[in-house]
This record gives C-alpha cells, structure tokens and sequence, in this order.
C-alpha cells in the first residue's frame, strides 16, 4: 500500500516549498520534487493545493455517558467526521466518575474507542483524591502511554476538584512527568449564580451564560496557574474564551512560567446573543462550557492565537442532541453541555484566520496540529510532513468553499453551531496512516484502522522545569538549643 | 572534503534527538543512527554532547569606521571569535553617512567583509531619506539580497531620524517586503539629559547611563511600533534593554501586530552598578547604549524570552578599546559606544539560562538561533539541522566549563564584560561550510572562504500581512456633485 501526493506544495509550521510526497507503510518515506516511485502507487493530485500535517483536535468528547443516552457521536463517526474535514487525530477524555478508579476508566474508553478509524488518544481526567487515584497515575504514565492529565474546577458537587486536590494531583503530574490541564471556571461562583437565576425566574437557556460570566473564568485561570507556579510544574488551559482569562495567561508567561492556552474554534467566531434566542432548541444547541462571550473577547483570542500566548485550536466535539438538550428545558442548569465542530475547525480557522490576514499559513498549520503535538510530547511523529513521521496529511485547498449545514455535515448531530456559514478552505483530500481515505466527498474511513497513541512522560517543557527546582531549595537552618 | 558528527544527541528548535550527522559539500547530507564514514571523512566526536545549529548573531559592528580609525575586530578576528564560540554567522551593518548613496556604502562594507572567514550578511542603515535612498532600498533588495533595514531613533544630530522618515522608510519597507528594524531610544530626551549631566559637572561615564534611563527606550518602542502599526509593516526592535520597551512589544503582539524583539546576552546578565564603577576604564569598558539596567530589568528580559515575547539574542559586537574610550573621558557624550561579547553570547545564554531551568535546550536553539533565520528570511538554510542544510553546527558540551576573560578570549578586544565568570556549555568543535573550523583547542580558520548570504524578501510573516492590507486598503467614497 503506497500512496504518492503530487504536485503540491508542503506546507508546514515552519515553512512552505513545492514537494511531492510519498507514504508506504503508513509512513512519510521521501519528500522531494518529481520522486520516482514504484509502479502501483496511488496518486493523489495536490495541484494548487497545500500538503499540511493532519489536524490534531485535542480536546473532544466522543461517546461520552449522560443521564442514560451517550452524545450522537462515538468513536467511530465523530473521527470519521473530522477526517472528512481535515483532522487526522483526536486527544479525547477518559472520565472517571468520582468514586470510580482511573485505570478503570481508561479501560472503560478504550474499549469504546475500539472502532476508531483513525489515530488517537486519551486525556484522563482526576476527579477525586485517594492514594488509589495517585498510585493509578503513575500505572497510566508508565505502562499506557497517557501523559496528561485534566482537572475541571467547575461542576460543583460532582467532578470538581477543591484547591487541596488540585494541589494533590498537580504534584503528582510534576513528578510523573505529564501536563496538567485544567477546565478553569469557578464552580463555587456558577452555583451561586444559577441559584439566584433560578430563583428569579430564569429557568431557559439565557440563564446559562449568566450564570458563568468572564469573571467566573478568570478568577479559576489564575488561581490554578499560581497553583501550578508555586509547584513549579507546566499547566494547559483548555478552552480559553475571555479576555480575562487570557490576561493572566499572558502575565504569567511574561514571569517565565510554562503556561499553555487552547482555544475552541467556535468561541473565535460566534458571539453570545445566540443564548438570547426566542427559539429554545436553537438557544440550547448552543449551551457549553464556557459559554459563548460578547464580541469583544473574540477579537482578543485570534490576537492570543497571532500572538502565541494561545498555541493550539480544539473543538470540545461533544454532540449532544436535542433529545438530550431537552432535558433541561425547564432548568438550564440541566441542559447537557456540549456543541459539534470536530469536522469545521480547520476550514474555520482557514476562512476566518487565514482568508482574513490574521494568521498566515505556516501559523495555521501551527495552531490546528503542530503545537498540539509538541505541547503532548507526539512530536514529529505527528504534526510534521518529514520522513519518518506518520503519514497522516491533509490535502488543502486554500481557494475551494463549501457551506456548512447540518443538513450536509457527517457528525452525528442535529444542529450545527455554524449553519450556513460558507467558508473558504476545505480538505480537498485527507491521509491516514497512509491511507486515502478522504477525497472529495467520498469517506473511506474504516471502522478500527485507528490505533491508540501512546504519548511518552517528561516532553521537553520539563526539562526547565526540572532545573528551575533545583535552583530554589529547601532550606534549613541548623540551630543548637541555648544552654540551659 | 567530507565530515561525520558521531555519537551526539541533535538538539534544534523542535526536538532533541540521538543521531549522527554528516556533511559534504558544505551542505548536511545525511541525518541518522549509526551512519557509515565514507572513506576519508573527518570524524568529530560528539559523545555526550549535543549537536545544535551554528549561532546566528543578527547584530554585531565589526570594523566600525571611527574618527578615522576602525574597531579592534575587523572581519576576520571578530567572526573567528564568534566560531570559537559556536557562532558560525554574523548580521552585521552597513551604515551609510547621511547623504551618502546606500550602494557606495554597501559596496564598501562588503569589500571590508570579503576576509571573512565564515558566513555573513547585511543589514542596510537608512540614515537619511530622498528620492535615491527610496530607490536604492529597491535596488538593495532587488539585486543584492537585503531583506531588512535599520532606522536610529537615538544619535540627534547626526542618524537621527524623525518619524516622517521613519514613515516613509517603514513604508517603502512594508512595499518591498523588509524587515524595518529599528535602534529604540528617544534621541531629543537624551540630548537634553547629556547637556543637563554636563552642565552639572557630571562628565564621567555614569553620566551615560544617566542619560539614558528606561523611560527613554520605553517611548521610543512605544513610539515605533505605532508608526510601524500605520505604515502596516512588520517591525524588529534590536536590543530590547528594559521593562518598559519589553512591555510595548508584549502589549502589541497580544494585539496581533508582527512586532519582533531582540535581547543582547550582556543585558541578560550584566548589572547597572558597573557604570558607576570607580576605576574610569573599567567604567568606559561599559559604555554601550541602552546602557546595563538593574535587577528587576534582566528578570523581565529572561521572561520576554521564556514567553516568546522576544525572539532573538545577540550581542551587538563592537570592539572599541581604552584609547578610544579615553577620547570621551572628560565628557561621556564623546566616549564611543561600544562591547564586545561575539565569543561569549552562547556560553552566557547556557550557563544563566538553561543551567538555571530558565530556557529549555530547544529554546536555546531558537533563541541562539533558529528564530533569527527564520525573522530574517533564511531558514532552513541556517538555524536548522535538516539535509540540505548549510553545514554550520556546533558540537555544544553542556557540562564542560571554561572561565572568561580577556587574556584567553580570541578577540582582539582589551576588556571583557564577563571578565572572570566560569561559564558552563560551550563549543566543543565548530563547524562552518561542512569544515571543522575550531575543535576546543585551536582555530583553523581561513580568511575569506565566508560567504555573503543573500536574504530573500517576503518571508513568512508578510503571508498575512498582504492579505491584512488588501482588506483594508483606503476606502473612497464617490459623489455626485450637487446640481447647481
């Protein structure tokens, strides 16, 4: 099986030139200009095309449990969608409940994610504190491949972890070697907030974003990067909306700390009047978290992606339907959060970054999979066009346009967040593991071709952090009692 | 002439990994585990080191015309120093005469150059404006590959210049697609402090640094990035010094402006105090603008470049010696500016920078090097240890030490700034062109066999800056005149 892309111009986070590029056995094997290759090669035409490393989508939620149904998504349509769209790879979440055991967990999704037609792996999620829960971090880190590990502050009385454990966990992730992401929103302040919403009547989904305004984001932001600071260990912000909480990324990485931020392609182009819609499905549809923000904050994350304070674009793809929506019709606080994209992000980012003049293409390239890969320590395996690396590429065509609709979409969701909008940009083709399995509307995706990845401890980021400990250590002053 | 680099771990921007590389032909031919010396080749051992682009100072003044003399380091000593650091190219300047046509001035620069012993390339000073200097720019990008020009904001009275031609050059830049680069300091404030200083009988050389304060760097960045912001064109502040600058640049990348900063290694490192030093010499040794700056200065600089806020370091090389500070000692305002550091810039950023868990071995690439290739146009040729690649490398020892000082150092300065200082990491061997030029010990370098490296226009960064300025090119409103 051997696949030669033709004609096409490589284009990664570093630089653009004309080259061919061939993959066999699921690898890059030579990038070059007019490359000899042996007779029964497939061809795929990138003429006028870019050849960019296959988005990484970092944060989604496939198959994901909820009050009995699951998110119209599994393991098998949700990446299939993102193929269709670009994305080569997905970093998904395992997610224990809070009396249930990590590794149990883990097992748990990855025999769900069995089906997966392309490359991914996991994120697992601390959601409580025991010595069991350390003792099973390190089992992750060691013997399967996990080198991350999500906290969320919000979601009181259920996954949220309280000051101590985050302090507990993100200890522990310093000394294992892996990355800490947090979901930062207050849950203490989101409670108090829906009290009151709902006290005062406002049981509909307007309720949502009122309940979790700016403020809410970057007082947790900040208080778990200062948490992060004081144990000297790298932190990821997953889904940054607001200015501030972008504000207190930007004055810790000025201080020097390894502070990392992520942003969802939705919050970088819709705004929150969508909460204010008479229709409640619609309004619905809508509710995540965090919520959609005012116009003005979505200026300052492009400016946080352009300037590199934010280094990576994720989707968040959890999608939930409007059975499940429904749930809280009369209690918004009930409404299942989560919206779709895994399949737009990247023409998103192209027509709204690119096509505008605030990214250029090498950025794009950087933002949709290269800093992804090298943040999760799966770099250049993935997020490179080099040989050696996987061949798991995007065909780009900078000038095609399509309209996105729910009504063509292949995710498996009754609502798209961006319906109607025509974006420039699309995967005229897309490669995984060698394998053509995009090409102009025509999906190939197969059930189980994808394998899990399993990402090595201690990426470069600690290496700093290692030294920088040594610098500050514990002192003791020797004293002698007084004599008596 | 071919060469093999065996045993070390290759260390860029990216990644780090254990491989072998070899050179032919000036060029890097192969990458890889256990590669096979042809017959013939030289071998240069690089167990326990690492392997790591060649450093690329974007900054440095060698045999500098003064008052009828020249600097102690012309183009053969001041390079080889820098090789036997693990530099392996200079930027260095043409500075025009105000009035004098750029091209005579290039022409004379590069016949100076022509001894060099290692890579090299021009940046071209705009010193005064007209119909010529807007023409010859065309012509110095056009046909002998300069990709960036160089405005002083400070010097009044003699390159000096206002900000209708900081307009006009930044705008011709933007239109040929260069880099404006630009020397921040207010000129009009430091005139009036000098003759203040003077006339209150402070001549000595601590009248330098009062004369210069953060406030005055602090106005002139803020100053040139709006101007630069207006003229829509890309902008690389040199020698970033202080708090205030620093934070003019982080304020205009987070709002998304391609705003560029440098860090000079002695700034890094080197505190204010040594300007009030007693000894007049040692004192006038120091005198360099910006001036050195406190504590609080030096710990922003190292989080503008943990952050990314500042991409470059360098060390602005000047090699003026005691009798030609002396000319400034009864009045610093005549004392020429001026330190050396070419040889030292390296070890310095490794010693207080990676050894203290500041910088990552990969941030030290891209700070030593890598980012300076690719901000001025000629990465992957430079800063990147890739096939294809000019052979210039450094086989960097990350645990050996060396102690500074002028009586070893193989400039032809008589003063080092870092005088006494045990250093660890430092070049083990160096190579230029695919030739090992210094091997721990000895320098074996040969006069001219450098070359001028052209620098093409329109790198990367100009991708968004073209579409940004088509959408938003000035607006007409046409109108019907009103009957009469």
């Amino acid at each position: 099986m051997s696949l030669l892309i033709k004609g096409g111009t490589v284009t990664t986070a570093e630089e653009s030139y004309r080259a061919d590029v061939y993959c066999a056995d699921g690898l890059i094997q030579a990038i070059g200009e007019n490359l000899e290759v042996p007779a029964g090669a497939e061809t795929v035409d990138a003429g006028g095309a870019l050849v960019m490393p296959g988005g990484i989508d970092p944060h989604t939620h496939m198959e994901i449990p909820f009050m009995g149904g699951r998110a119209g998504d599994d393991f098998f349509t949700g990446p299939a969608a993102g193929l269709s769209g670009g994305t080569t790879m997905i970093i998904d979440f395992v997610i224990p409940a809070s009396d249930e055991r990590p590794l149990d967990a883990y097992h748990v999704w990855r025999s769900r994610s069995e089906k997966a037609p392309a490359d991914y792996s996991f994120h697992v999620a601390i959601t409580s504190w025991s010595d069991q829960v350390s003792e099973d971090m390190e089992t992750l880190t060691r013997d399967h491949g996990v080198n991350s590990f999500k906290h969320f502050m919000a979601y009181k009385n259920d996954i949220m972890l309280d000051g101590e454990n985050l302090m507990h966990s993100f200890r522990r992730c310093r000394d294992l070697g892996a990355v800490a992401t947090v979901h930062c929103e207050d849950g203490n302040m989101i409670w108090l907030m829906q009290q009151e919403l709902l006290a005062a009547g406002i049981t509909g989904p307007e309720g949502h974003p009122q309940s979790r305004p700016p403020e809410v984001e970057g007082e947790a932001t900040n208080r778990a990067i200062r948490i992060a600071q004081l144990l000297n260990t790298p932190i990821y912000i997953v889904h940054v909306t607001c200015r501030e909480a972008l504000q207190e990324i930007v004055r810790a990485r000025m201080e020097g700390q390894r502070v990392y931020g992520e942003c969802l392609a939705q919050h970088l182009v819709i705004d929150d009047s969508v909460y204010y819609d008479p229709d409640p499905v619609k309004a619905r549809a809508y509710v995540m978290s965090p919520p959609f923000r005012p116009k003005d904050h979505l200026r300052e994350l492009w400016r946080g992606l352009q300037s590199g304070n934010l280094q990576t674009t994720a989707t968040d793809h959890c999608a939930f339907c409007n059975v499940d929506k429904e749930k809280g019709k009369d209690d918004f606080s009930k409404i299942p959060n989560g919206t779709s994209g895994v399949e737009d992000r990247m023409s998103v980012l192209w027509d709204q970054g690119v096509e505008t003049g605030k990214l250029t293409p090498n950025e794009f390239v950087r933002v949709t999979s290269t800093n992804a890969a090298q943040i999760f320590n799966i770099y250049p395996r993935k997020g490179a066009i080099r040989v050696g690396a996987d061949a798991d590429i995007t065909v780009w065509d900078p000038k095609a346009t399509r309209i996105l609709s729910a009504k063509t979409h292949l995710q498996k969701n009754d609502f798209n967040i961006y319906e109607g909008m025509e974006v420039t940009g699309v995967a005229r083709s897309t490669v995984s593991q060698g394998n053509l399995v995009w090409q102009d509307g025509d999906l190939r995706a197969e059930p189980g071709a994808g394998r899990y990845i399993e990402r090595a401890t201690f990426g470069p980021m600690f290496d700093a952090a290692g030294r920088a400990r040594e610098q500050r250590p514990w002192r003791r002053v020797d004293r002698s009692e007084a004599a008596e | 002439m071919s060469l093999l680099i065996k045993g070390g771990t290759v260390v860029t921007a990216e990644e780090s990994y254990r491989a072998d590389v070899y050179c032919a032909d000036g060029t890097i031919q192969a990458i890889g585990e256990n590669l096979e010396a042809p017959a013939g080749a030289e071998v240069v051992d690089a167990g326990e080191a690492l392997v790591i682009p060649g450093g690329i100072d974007p900054h440095t003044h060698m045999e500098l015309p003064f008052m009828g003399t020249v600097t102690a380091d012309d183009f053969m000593s001041g390079p080889s120093a820098g090789l036997s650091g693990g530099t392996t190219m200079i930027i260095d300047f043409v500075i025009p005469s105000p009035e004098q046509s750029l091209l005579e001035a290039y022409d004379t620069w590069m016949a100076n150059a022509a001894k060099a012993p290692s890579d090299y390339s021009f940046h071209v000073a705009i010193t005064w404006w007209s119909d010529q200097v807007r023409e010859e720019m065309g012509v110095l990008t056009r046909e002998r590959g300069v990709n960036s020009f160089k405005h002083f904001m400070a010097y009044k009275g003699a390159i000096m210049l206002d900000d209708e031609i900081l307009l006009n050059s930044f705008d011709r830049c933007q239109e040929l697609g260069a880099m404006a680069t630009v020397h921040a300091e207010n000129g009009e404030m430091i005139f009036h402090l000098q003759n203040k200083l003077l006339a209150m009988g402070i001549t000595g050389p601590e009248g330098h640094v009062q004369s210069r304060p953060p406030e005055v760097e602090g106005e002139a960045t803020q100053r040139v990035i709006t101007v630069a912001g207006v003229a829509n064109a890309p902008l690389y502040v040199v020698h970033c010094s202080c708090k205030q600058s620093l934070a003019a640049i982080a304020q205009a990348r987070a709002n998304g402006q391609a705003v560029y900063g440098e860090a000079l290694a002695q700034h890094l490192v080197i505190d204010e105090s040594t300007h009030y030093l007693p000894d007049i010499t040692m004192a006038s040794a120091h005198v360099m603008s910006p001036p050195f700056r406190t504590k609080e200065h030096r710990d922003a600089l190292w989080g503008g470049l943990q952050s990314g806020t500042l991409q470059t370091t360098a060390s602005d090389h000047c090699a003026f010696c005691a009798p030609q500070k002396a000319l400034g000692k009864d009045n610093f305002t005549l004392m020429p500016n001026g330190c050396g550091g070419i040889e030292d810039r390296m070890s310095i950023l490794w010693d207080q920078g990676v050894k203290t868990g500041l910088l990552t071995p990969n941030d030290f690439v891209r700070v030593t090097s890598t980012a300076t290739a690719k901000i001025f146009n000629i990465h992957p040729r430079k800063g990147a240890v890739s096939v294809g690649a000019d052979a210039d490398l450094a086989v960097w020892d990350p645990n050996a030490s060396r102690k500074v000082s002028v009586k070893t150092h193989h400039s032809n300065m008589d003063f080092n700034l870092y005088e006494g200082m045990t250093l660890t990491g430092l070049a083990r061997a160096t190579i230029s062109q695919g030739k090992q030029v210094w091997d721990g010990k000895d320098l074996k370098v040969e006069k001219g066999v450098g070359r001028y490296i052209p620098r093409p226009t329109y790198s990367s960064v100009f991708d968004r800056v073209k579409t940004y300025r088509a959408l938003n090119a000035p607006r007409r409103v046409e109108r019907a005149q009103a009957a009469e």
